[in-house]
């Protein structure tokens, strides 16, 4: 790079030299531009030469050595040496960018860990990674990058996990939290027993997908590298018959005009600026994604994106929190903490979800001498005898059963009601929480023009409809089983338009069919589930519904970048040609648009790389 | 099966794309995807044949001679 910049300039000066001195022998300004060419194009020519060897004739290296080599055989040395330069300044300044947006990239991938410490022996060995094994202890120090995911058996700590969701709010670890490779240690020594093998662990398979993420080719780039396929032979065959046919068929002035007409064609034959500015584009909106917590496994992905038109998403887990929680403690005749108390006894041996929430909530040791007797009634509850007390808990349904007066309660969610010694003592209401994110994340979307956002539940009608409502959900469809989701979806799929996309939203432990026949799948809180990384396209590594809207942002900005380089730079081209085919255009002209589209392109492309 | 390749030196987003059109040419190969950014080529193929990986650097050493295969 650096050799080529010396080469540049060098040949400038000359270039320059040769221009404003007027020497007296003419011969001294030929030989000047003749080395200032050699300068710069001695490498080119030499490339074209081996490709013709190899049967390789519309290659661009090719067709610039042609025009310049001819526009020095029609004496038009000033051009042939400019044409030569602007193209070597244009090459320079491509790999320029392209370089500094792989970096950008590389940056992102400099979550790497290179060592871990390995607790072997008695002694702490640094090794590689991918030499730890699953259940060896590993020391992470404040400051270093936790290298492997595990659990933390010793110390406490905050950590940095930025890099790997976007979040910048640092997160406290104790003994028993899962930790993840990737993220930074803040401020505490951390033992951490490896559950991972490095190459399962989160930082690589994150690696990898980045990575390979403009493998897969969008429509844009295929129609380029079409266009490109017959764009080069096209103007190379136009060139030619500009060059023969107007003088000597029709008559038409000097061949050396046409010539250097035809010439001119030459140099703007090369496609380059639309061939590199469009996967440029796409990976500069695929590292910027990334950069926000948003992981999109292919460029053509990113495309689709920007025609979502309907939005379904799951409800548990994704728009609300998945998690129950005790809501309200409603006794009659006893205190809040006996009701809760007498409740989490009687359910403290069941294994259903209930009993983890009453145990949240009641947050005591719970004694388990005093539950003296405790019988699952399927269906309906719990019979329990607590500290000689007999307590029923369960639905309406034990109630009844049991003749128990109480006092039917019509909120949402589950209600648990409670009898003690027989005698109707109160309710307790279960439910799981919308994400505050939610909101923001369906207001997004709407602010985007999507058509559609559907919600699809397996839970209860009433459960489903007031989430639907409080989020201003467009449709809900609720006591779906998991295939009954995958027929929604399916309808759903025919309420867009030919050319609009249905996104999928899911956590993507339980979703993968549906993920898989959505045109675009995105699961939400992939940070640590493989599945979801499997199963979806695009990945939200927190459990922000809202990155959604962000994500769609990001692509059609990608989009409009593309579309604008695609564009400007066809229509700058052939402004040129059709210029220069009436003699209005010149060499200089030509090489200047050609190089300046490409830097504009490449500029513009640039700019999806940054987010807002 | 797939099979990843860095192609160092590949500097040129048109040559990448004649790349990809002559590996997926070569015998065996169902397919293939190279990715100029990221430098990386990746083939899908059934074939066991050893002389797979000798067929693919030739193809593109026939498109590019600078361009250096290196199996990951």
């Amino acid at each position: 790079m650096k050799k080529s910049l010396i080469q540049i300039t060098i040949s400038f000066i000359l270039f320059l030299i040769a221009m404003i001195v007027p020497f007296e022998n003419d011969l001294i300004n030929k030989g000047l531009y003749i080395i200032a060419y050699l300068i710069v194009g001695l490498e080119i020519v030499w490339k074209a030469i081996k490709n013709i060897f190899r049967g390789k004739v519309f290659d661009e290296h090719f067709l610039m050595a042609v025009a310049t080599i001819g526009a020095f055989a029609i004496g038009e040395f000033p051009e042939a040496v400019a044409v030569m330069l602007f193209y070597q300044v244009g090459e320079l300044f491509q790999d320029y960018a392209v370089d500094k947006s792989r970096k950008s990239i590389t940056n992102l991938m400099d979550i790497r860990p290179d060592i871990a410490f390995v607790k072997r022996n008695g002694n702490i060995e640094k090794v590689s990674p991918e030499d730890v094994k699953i259940g060896e202890n590993i020391v992470v120090k404040p400051g270093e990058k936790i290298p492997l995911d595990g659990i933390v058996v010793d110390g406490n700590s905050m950590v940095d996990t930025s890099a790997l969701t976007g979040e910048s709010l640092p997160r406290e670890v104790n003994v028993g939290d899962k930790v993840l490779s990737g993220c930074i240690n803040k401020n505490g020594l951390l033992t951490i027993k490896v559950e991972k093998e490095f190459g399962e662990s989160t930082v690589s398979k994150i690696l990898d997908l980045v990575e390979n993420a403009s493998s897969k080719k969008t429509k844009s780039e295929n129609f380029i590298t079409k266009f490109a396929k017959y764009y080069t032979p096209i103007v190379v065959i136009i060139a030619v018959l500009l060059a023969v046919i107007p003088p000597f068929l029709l008559n038409m002035g000097e061949f050396r005009d046409w010539l250097y007409r035809a010439l001119t064609f030459l140099v703007v034959s090369c496609p380059c600026a639309l061939v590199i500015s469009i996967p440029l584009g796409f990976f500069g909106g695929i590292g910027g994604a990334s950069k926000i917590g948003v992981l999109v496994k292919g460029s053509n992905y990113l495309e689709a994106l920007a025609s979502t038109e309907i939005v379904v998403f799951d409800k548990t887990g994704t728009l609300t929190e998945g998690v129950f929680e005790v809501q309200k403690v409603e006794p009659v005749g006893i205190s809040q903490e006996e009701l809760l108390k007498y409740a989490t006894y009687a359910e403290s041996n069941s294994n259903h979800p209930i009993s983890v929430s009453l145990r949240n909530a009641y947050g005591k040791e719970i004694e388990q001498s005093k539950i003296l007797y405790a019988e699952e009634l399927a269906g309906r509850g719990v019979s329990s005898n607590v500290e000689g007390r007999g307590i029923l808990i369960g639905n309406d349904k034990l109630m009844k059963e049991k003749n128990i007066s109480y006092t039917p309660c019509n909120e949402i969610g589950t209600i648990l009601y409670v009898a003690i010694d027989n005698k109707y003592a109160g309710y307790i209401l279960i439910s799981d929480k919308i994400k505050p994110d939610s909101f923001k994340a369906i207001k997004t979307l709407k602010a985007n023009n999507i058509k559609e956002t559907v919600m699809l539940t397996g839970d209860k009608k009433e459960v489903g409809e007031k989430v639907a409502e409080d989020l201003g959900l467009d449709k809900v469809y609720t006591e779906l089983l998991p295939d009954g989701k995958v027929e929604k979806v399916e309808e759903l799929m025919k309420d867009k338009s030919e050319r609009g996309k249905l996104v999928f939203v899911g956590d993507g432990i339980n979703d993968a069919p549906v993920l898989a026949i959505s045109d675009i799948g995105i699961a939400m809180g992939g940070l640590g589930s493989d599945a979801a990384i499997e199963a979806a396209d695009i990945v939200i590594m927190t459990d922000e519904p809202s990155k959604i809207g962000t994500a769609i942002k990001i692509s059609k900005k990608t989009m409009r970048i593309v579309k604008q380089n695609i564009i400007f730079a066809i229509a700058v081209k052939v402004l040129v040609l059709i210029l220069t085919a009436f003699g209005v255009s010149t060499m200089w002209e030509a090489v200047f648009a050609d190089v300046g589209v490409s830097v504009l392109a490449i500029i513009n492309s640039l700019r999806a790389l940054r987010v807002k | 099966m797939k099979k990843s390749f860095r192609l160092k030196g590949l500097d040129c987003a048109n040559c990448a794309a004649k790349i990809e059109e002559r590996v997926r040419k070569v015998d065996g190969i169902e397919d293939a995807s190279v990715s100029f950014m990221t430098q990386k080529m990746v083939i899908e193929t059934n074939s066991d044949d050893e002389n797979l990986l000798k067929n693919i650097k030739k193809a593109v050493k026939k498109e590019e001679p600078d361009v250096k295969v290196e199996e990951i």
